[in-house]
């Protein structure tokens, strides 16, 4: 009869590391710091092209149209403003929402310097964003000259949130006009823009007087409930005039997501970094793991002498290996929290310890120790038990 | 029930299943080290048997090839010339598997003790108790400590090499080659790094606890002070056994 305590034996993989707490202490910090690199990387590139679509995200559309001359949102070309009102005539549609999106300079009102600020411009009725908490603020611009400004925009644009909130009267310049802060929002700042704020059309188009007549930026098309998306698209794309892009809203924002990985180096410089991480981390482990193989040479050829076999001893190496992965990992994880929250505090990226990530992050620091271990292992060769007599 | 080790030597030597009784028979060995030009030959047509239960001293002149024999006898080298049938299994034409597995009924004891650094005494002995298929990892726990009180440590188990004398390493790795219950002991000058006293309660305990699980001992040495605990003792010259004057039987 065999039970499975039978099996048991003493952990000696884990006492080869824990006995010797300097050079375990080493390796989970070299393990950490790689895995530390690999999450900030990966964490930078995918909270990059995440906050990319923060305005995306928000909007309250089934469909958008764009411009089939726009390539992202910081350049947005016009389209005629006849397109969105012909897509209503489809049966499916049932609201529609004309919005200008340009960047405009704004004045921060203490330092007196310009930024750019991304300026949505639609009418205070329609809906605009999914956030209902804006549909109350909305009718405050219906005022000329009025703005709800972004609270979450970068500090750069100066201290309008906690101005207006001490009740100061809070007015700045934007594109050389006299605008006053009617309200704040949160929308938050995306790759393309440090800032954000909400006009009405009217104040909009006295700020871009050039923008030709009937032309907007980008259309939002709400359908029934029920309606799949996919149908109305092709059946918009026959009636409507090759002038207008059609997307989905998760396909906007993917349009956009691609601009920002396609035509610019940053997916390339963190996966790079992320790499480097890799492979750092392989440097140092497999060290670790030779050195220890190397100073325990005698140990493990008394333990073939004894009649072990040499896979068992591979075994001991390996479970090192997989120890060092799992307690590495650990530091790594902890810390890549906390750098996070750093650097949402720090940039406002939306950069958050994804279960995808993590996952991925720990599967590389596996592999990492398992390749090592694997090298390490070859030094076990060297073990001629005939050698210690 | 499993038997429990009997460090008491006062049970009888356990029978071989085998027909053979012998523990060992050589039968004109002659082995070699390097190839080509440089090869040199260390043994040359051995013949020697080890009775169950026995215990054979060797000595001899430094590189007079003892110790190559007890490698082939161990099973830690491939056979070249010869036949070493160790336990009643033939090792020239062996492999490494077959080899491997029959190194678990032979115990070693080393010159340097070997013992593992990151291993407390108790885990060093359960080293060898844990190639003793069919047990719990309690049993084998308990085997181990049980060997440790046989050798005088009981106190110690806990310890880790690093804070133990020399004799109490040696202790330790004989209660480790015993724990795996070895049908023959091979042992290399265990007494090389011992005063004197130490050495002598090291052989004198060594051939007690062999005696006690009726396993043939063969230990080389150069110590004229523990010649006394054998039943033979062979001398070694140049690669061939020759008679020698000590032999006697106890």
């Amino acid at each position: 009869m065999r039970h499975p305590w039978q099996g048991r034996r003493i952990p000696l993989a884990w006492l080869l590391l824990t006995r010797q707490p300097a050079r375990l202490a080493v390796a989970l910090a070299g393990i950490a710091f790689a895995g530390i690199l690999m999450f900030m990387q990966l964490g930078f590139r995918d909270g990059l092209f995440d906050a990319s679509v923060t305005i995306h995200k928000q909007f309250d559309a089934d469909l958008v149209l764009i411009s089939p001359r726009t390539m992202s949102s910081i350049g947005m070309a016009g389209f005629p403003q006849r397109r969105l009102v012909q897509a209503m005539a489809d049966a499916d549609v049932i609201g529609i929402t004309p919005v200008h999106w340009n960047l405009l300079l704004w004045r921060n009102p203490q330092t007196r310097m310009t930024r750019s600020i991304l300026t949505l411009g639609f009418e205070p009725a329609d809906r605009l964003f999914r956030d209902p908490a804006l549909v109350r603020s909305a009718h405050s611009l219906t005022q000329r000259g009025r703005v709800l400004f972004d609270q979450l925009s970068r500090p750069e644009f100066g201290p309008v949130a906690s101005w207006f909130r001490q009740g100061r009267v809070v007015e700045t310049e934007v594109a050389g006009k006299r605008l006053r802060v009617a309200g704040l929002v949160s929308l938050g700042p995306s790759f393309g823009a440090d800032g954000n704020m909400l006009v009405s059309r009217e104040t909009f188009l006295e700020l871009m007087p050039g923008t030709p007549p009937g032309s907007i930026e980008l259309g939002l098309i709400r359908l029934r409930q029920g309606a799949d998306p996919a149908t109305v698209i092709s059946r918009l794309r026959q009636r409507l005039p090759a002038d207008v892009r059609i997307l989905t809203k998760k396909g906007f924002e993917e349009f956009e997501k691609e601009y920002w990985r396609s035509s610019t180096a940053i997916g390339f410089i963190f996966t790079l970094g992320a790499a480097m991480g890799f492979v750092v981390g392989c440097v140092i482990v497999y060290q670790i793991l030779y050195s220890d193989v190397s100073d325990h040479l005698p140990e493990y050829a008394t333990l073939m002498a004894m009649g072990y076999p040499l896979r068992s001893l591979l075994g001991v190496v390996g479970r090192e290996g997989l120890l060092l992965a799992i307690l590495g990992f650990l530091p790594a994880w902890l810390a890549g929290q906390g750098l996070y929250a750093l650097v949402r505090a720090g940039t406002r990226l939306p950069v958050f310890m994804e279960a995808q990530r993590s996952q991925l992050v720990f599967a590389m620091i596996l592999s990492m120790c398992m390749a090592s271990a694997a090298l390490a292992m070859r030094k076990l060769a060297d073990a001629d038990p005939a050698e210690i007599f | 029930m499993t038997p429990t080790p009997s460090p008491s030597g006062l049970s009888a030597p356990l029978p071989l299943p085998d027909a053979a009784p012998l523990a060992v028979r050589i039968q004109g060995l002659s082995h070699w080290y390097g190839h080509g030009s440089t090869r040199r030959q260390v043994l040359q047509g051995v013949d020697l048997s080890l009775q169950a239960g026995e215990v054979v001293l060797l000595t001899g002149p430094s590189g007079c090839g003892k110790t190559t024999l007890l490698t082939l006898v161990g099973a830690l080298r491939q056979v070249i010339a010869g036949s070493v049938q160790v336990l009643g299994q033939e090792l020239a034409g062996s492999s490494r598997r077959q080899r491997q597995q029959l190194r678990r009924s032979i115990g070693m004891i080393f010159q340097g003790h070997n013992l593992l650094r990151c291993l407390s005494a108790e885990q060093n002995v359960q080293m060898g108790a844990d190639l003793l298929p069919q047990l719990s990892y309690r049993a084998r726990r308990d085997r181990a400590r049980q060997w440790l009180r046989a050798v005088g440590l009981a106190e110690q188990l806990d310890q880790l090499p690093h804070d133990l004398s020399g004799g109490q390493k040696q202790r330790v790795a004989i209660a480790r080659a015993l724990a795996a219950e070895p049908r023959l002991l091979l042992a290399d000058e265990p007494t090389a790094a011992l005063d004197s006293r130490t050495g002598r309660e090291i052989v004198d305990l060594l051939r007690g606890l062999a005696r006690g699980q009726g396993c043939a001992v063969l230990m080389v040495t150069h110590d004229p002070r523990i010649l006394d605990i054998a039943d033979r003792v062979l001398r070694m010259e140049d690669g061939q056994l020759v008679e020698s004057a000590a032999e006697r039987r106890v």
